[in-house]
């Protein structure tokens, strides 16, 4: 297989060196230099400019053709806008495209060189140059302003009564929060993530384990220094590293000594707010016609979440919490039907190159009624580890169908609206 | 040396060549401090680095059309490591489209292209002996190598080379921890960028000066070729935006080596939670594209200098609103520093800042569509030869329009939402900015290969290299705004676990197959670039019938590039076909007639 690579590679090369010595030789016949190019070749270059053209305007029209419907009707309301200004400014640029593109190779064609003529002495013209300042800065202003107009609906802040969910990232996936009963998400704080709290959550007891294991860590390391003071073995730099790590657990304890408790909207403590938080991992669902504000976090590095068939996409910055609000109109299910596909699904990808698994970073995201939302909702485990419904704060009711009575607010309902 | 003491007005103080002395093999090709020397050592280290960066690029292409595909050539190129049987490894895969970047934005596309033609045509089209400092131009292309090699150096260590992209976003290249590309191979990423900087800024000076402080007498700054206006505004362009990525690298470097936070805040990575609170990733992104924005302006900027002069040549016809071109290259120049925040939308930062950016970044468009006009009434009524350098040129148009329209939605915050990081803007910079920087390139090759080397360029084999390359280039790119529309990310390594991506993914072989045939055309330029140097026809003074001064030297290149004084300027650079003349060109060193204006 190489052989034969290489082989082909010399060959080529062999063939173009033949090729031009018997063109230099043709031509040192015919005393010509380079610098001349012959009517010949600069008519077949000019020709070549059209049949260029006509390729590229076939191939662009034939794509439009084939690939232009890019993804399905946009299935949230600021998609419909994006969806028509994109339109607009496709329409506009495509418009530019062609004719642009056939002035360039057409005047290249029609002023190919003729021995007899004299090119014509064409300097500038101011009213020519006004002209065509003027045509791109009033189309500017109009795309500005319709562009702007769409940018402050989308990025506007969320109505009163949106849901919310957390998306958090890290290598390689996705995590969703819902507040639960008390309509309020825990604090958070990357100290205390574990493998049972993979999110960070803070509440007293969680504190206590993390502070136990940190204390059992630096333990076992610490014994591990008093043997080799016994019984010297390990080499000087593996001591240090030792004691460097004991230095960071003590570090990692301080901070989270030093973390402190604030009071929710509702008086409770932020520490207390975490227990009935529901968190999802898979699939994330949400309610089709329901606002909804997706509140980011991440925990290791830059992610991006990408939701391309609601036209939504924000990085997730650890350290910083971003948001993106959207209102999906179309479920699942209508999608399916609409596309006549079963198997197909909306999707979150990461969309910021994040590690090698960066290509497979996924989670689905399930649109449907309020109905089979709740009752979905009803069915995942808090994050104390109860099933939804039992931490409502009222016992045994089922979330009601109808959704204007809910003065008690179960669970699953409670998720519908996030207290700020 | 000795040449800073030339001032725009000693034109006749003849003293370049009063004390010839025979130079060492060393003195004039290794450590030349001849401006005509470091240009070429400039092209030919950019053509090797240009060479890594496309087969780099062939590599992840294999990968992308055929995915999981084995191919013993990738296993023959990269190892058993990277290439275990031929299946390119994915982290190999990131570094591969990492360096690629690097390479073609940083040392093929600045470095090459401003170095060459900055370094042969500034003192030669302003008729000045030398650059304003000959030492510190070499200097210049020392640190370039230097910091080419460490940057090829780097695709061999341990780990691999850098991998979170050419924009290396921390946190992900702060933490050796994240993927194994940000370990030593980041490292060295950021010593070579720190030195290619120094490189850039030694030459950016040098030109700067060298224009203003050199010009011969009569040489006006209105009379200067836009070559020279180009490359004026991009050297004042990276010499005030690559000290700010300076910047940005040495802070990286303090979070990764010495427990700073500066990009860096509550991070838990591989079972550890790290001991930093308070930094800002955003920060790395906003000095990042301070740096990065004016870059794309200083990849392009000498390539529109290059074809604005080959386009008015070769249709032997002046350039089309001098004025009006030189005003929208500073005004370009200008906006370009007020826009960074338009790669920043969806970052998390404040959407009203957001809309500011796009109100600076589509102004962009106004000198942009005045510049593409003024070619194209350039070319009309003209009488058009087309060289190798033209057809570079008139593609370059073409490429410049085509990309440039698409910037329009990418500028629109609104609509950058769902194209943001997909296809749709690696079809969008690849070509208004790759394929028109290399096709800006190739024409001042094809064009000045004369001045360089004394000897003409194969014309056929540059038709047939040109037809391919336009051809494979927009094959390449072209298709790729359907990809990013239909929602498929860049970087990523495989596309097969998304089936909403299926009945886009066809376009991905015939895209490869493209650039696999585009790629091997550049083996026509590298035998034509090379056999001409020796073998191609011996090239007279003035072999396109130029205006301009560099085609007043002798053939030959002597020290301080004119045998005798240093020929007066009486006109600007485009009398093609003035009336008042027989012949179609008058070089600026012609006098007026009496009775004749100049413009």
């Amino acid at each position: 297989m190489k052989l034969l690579i290489i082989l082909v590679i010399v060959l080529a090369i062999i063939a173009v060196v033949q090729l031009t010595k018997v063109y230099e030789f043709t031509r040192a016949l015919r005393k010509s230099k380079e610098e001349d190019i012959s009517p010949a070749d600069n008519k077949l270059n000019a020709n070549l400019m059209i049949v260029w053209m006509l390729v590229f305007f076939i191939g662009t029209l034939y794509l439009y053709g084939r690939y232009g419907d890019y993804l399905p009707e946009p299935a949230s309301e600021h998609g419909k806008d994006v969806d028509w200004l994109m339109s607009v400014n496709i329409w506009m640029i495509t418009v530019m495209f062609f004719i642009m593109n056939a002035m360039l190779f057409v005047v290249a064609w029609k002023y190919q060189y003729k021995k007899d003529r004299k090119a014509r002495f064409f300097a500038h013209d101011n009213r020519l140059e006004m002209i065509w300042t003027l045509i791109p800065g009033v189309a500017m202003a109009f795309i500005i302003v319709f562009g702007l107009i769409t940018w402050n609906k989308i990025t506007g802040p969320a109505s009163k009564d949106a849901m919310q969910v957390e998306l958090y990232s890290k290598q390689f996936g996705w995590i969703a929060r819902y507040p639960g009963a008390d309509g309020e998400f825990g604090a958070a704080n990357y100290n205390l993530i574990s493998s049972k709290n993979e999110m960070g959550l803070v509440s007293k007891e969680l504190i206590a384990a993390k502070m136990e294991e940190l204390d059992a860590d630096i333990e076992g390391l610490k014994k591990q220094l008093e043997e080799n003071e016994k019984l010297p073995v390990m080499p000087e730099s593996y001591v240090e590293t030792l004691q460097d790590k004991i230095y960071r657990l003590e570090r990692h304890k301080q901070r989270i000594l030093d973390l402190g408790e604030f009071k929710e909207p509702s008086g409770k403590s932020s520490w207390e707010t975490g227990a009935d938080d529901n968190i999802v991992k898979g699939e994330m669902h949400i309610p089709v016609g329901k606002e909804v504000e997706f509140v980011f976090r991440s925990q290791d590095v830059i992610h991006s979440a990408y939701m391309p068939h609601f036209r939504a996409q924000m990085n997730t910055v650890p350290g910083v919490p971003t948001r993106f609000k959207m209102t999906p109109t179309i479920t699942t299910k209508e999608m399916r039907g609409k596309l006549g596909d079963n198997e197909f699904d909306y999707i979150l990808l990461c969309n910021k190159v994040c590690g090698n698994a960066h290509f497979n970073m996924q989670m689905k995201i399930v649109v449907e009624s309020e109905e089979e939302y709740l009752a979905w909702m009803e069915k995942q485990k808090t994050f104390a580890g109860e099933p939804a419904t039992e931490a409502a704060p009222t016992e045994g009711t089922e979330a009601p169908a109808d959704t204007t009575k809910n003065a008690m607010m179960p669970a699953a309902q409670a998720s519908l609206k996030t207290t700020r | 040396m000795g040449n800073a003491e030339h001032t725009a007005h000693d034109h006749s103080h003849d003293h370049g060549h009063a004390h010839h002395h025979e130079e060492s093999w060393v003195s004039k090709y290794i450590f030349s401090q001849d401006h005509k020397m470091i240009s070429k050592q400039f092209l030919i280290t950019a053509i090797v680095m240009g060479v890594i960066a496309v087969m780099l690029s062939l590599f992840f292409r294999l990968q992308l059309g055929w995915p999981g595909e084995k191919f013993q050539i990738l296993n023959f190129f990269l190892g058993d490591k990277w290439a275990p049987d031929g299946l390119l490894d994915k982290n190999a895969y990131l570094a591969m489209v990492t360096i690629h970047g690097t390479i073609m934005v940083f040392f093929v596309l600045t470095g090459g292209l401003s170095g060459t033609f900055a370094n042969l045509l500034i003192p030669l089209q302003v008729g000045a002996r030398d650059m304003a400092s000959g030492f510190l131009n070499m200097l210049s292309y020392w640190f370039f190598l230097l910091s080419s090699i460490i940057m090829v150096a780097s695709l061999f260590v341990e780990g691999g080379a850098a991998s979170g992209g050419w924009t290396i976003y921390p946190p992900l290249s702060a933490l050796p921890q994240a993927m194994p590309g940000s370990g030593t191979g980041m490292t060295l990423w950021l010593i070579s960028m720190v030195f290619f900087i120094a490189s850039s800024l030694l030459g950016g000076l040098n030109y700067i000066v060298t224009i203003i402080n050199l010009r011969t007498k009569g040489m006006k700054m209105t009379r200067l070729p836009l070559t020279m206006w180009a490359l004026f505004v991009t050297a004042i362009l990276g010499v005030l935006s690559f000290p700010v990525l300076v910047s940005a690298a040495v802070l990286l470097l303090m979070d990764r080596s010495f427990g700073t936070a500066f990009y860096l805040s509550d991070i838990f990575i591989q079972g550890e939670a790290l001991d930093v609170t308070g930094g800002s990733p955003l920060l790395f992104q906003h000095l990042f594209w301070f740096l990065g924005h004016p870059e794309v302006y200083i990849v392009l900027l000498p390539a529109l200098g290059i074809s604005s002069e080959v386009i008015s040549t070769n249709s032997r016809k002046p350039i089309f609103g001098y004025k009006a071109m030189v005003g929208s290259i500073l005004a370009i120049g200008f906006l370009s520093f007020i826009v960074w925040g338009h790669h920043m939308y969806i970052t998390g930062m404040n959407p009203f800042l957001g809309s500011v950016f796009v109100f600076t970044t589509l102004l962009i468009a106004i000198p942009s569509a005045v510049k593409a006009f003024n070619y194209i009434t350039t070319l009309y009524q003209g009488n058009i030869r087309f060289t190798p350098a033209m057809l570079f040129s008139i593609g370059l148009v073409s490429t410049f329009v085509t990309g440039g329209l698409t910037g329009i939605i990418l500028a629109d915050s609104a609509l950058d939402v769902n194209v943001h990081d997909t296809y749709f803007v690696v079809a969008h910079f690849h070509i208004v900015m790759g394929m028109s920087a290399i096709f800006g390139m190739l024409a001042g090759i094809y064009h000045w290969f004369p001045k360089m080397y004394g000897r003409m360029m194969n014309t056929k084999l540059g038709y047939v290299h040109f037809w391919f390359t336009l051809v494979c280039g927009f094959g390449v790119f072209f298709p790729m705004h359907f990809v990013g529309m239909a929602g498929a990310p860049r970087r990523y390594y495989d596309y097969s676990e998304f089936p909403f991506l299926d009945w886009v993914m066809d376009l991905n072989p015939i895209i490869s197959g493209f650039a696999i045939v585009g790629g091997a055309a550049q083996l026509l330029f590298l035998f034509n670039f090379f056999h001409s140097m020796k073998y191609g026809q011996v090239a007279t003074q003035n072999p396109w019938g130029s205006n301009t001064l560099e085609w007043t030297t002798p053939v030959k290149h002597i020290h301080g590039n004119w045998p005798g004084a240093i020929p007066e300027v009486h006109r600007w650079a485009y009398d093609y076909s003035n009336p008042d003349h027989e012949e179609d060109f008058v070089p600026q060193v012609v006098p007026l007639k009496p009775g004749e204006h100049a413009h």
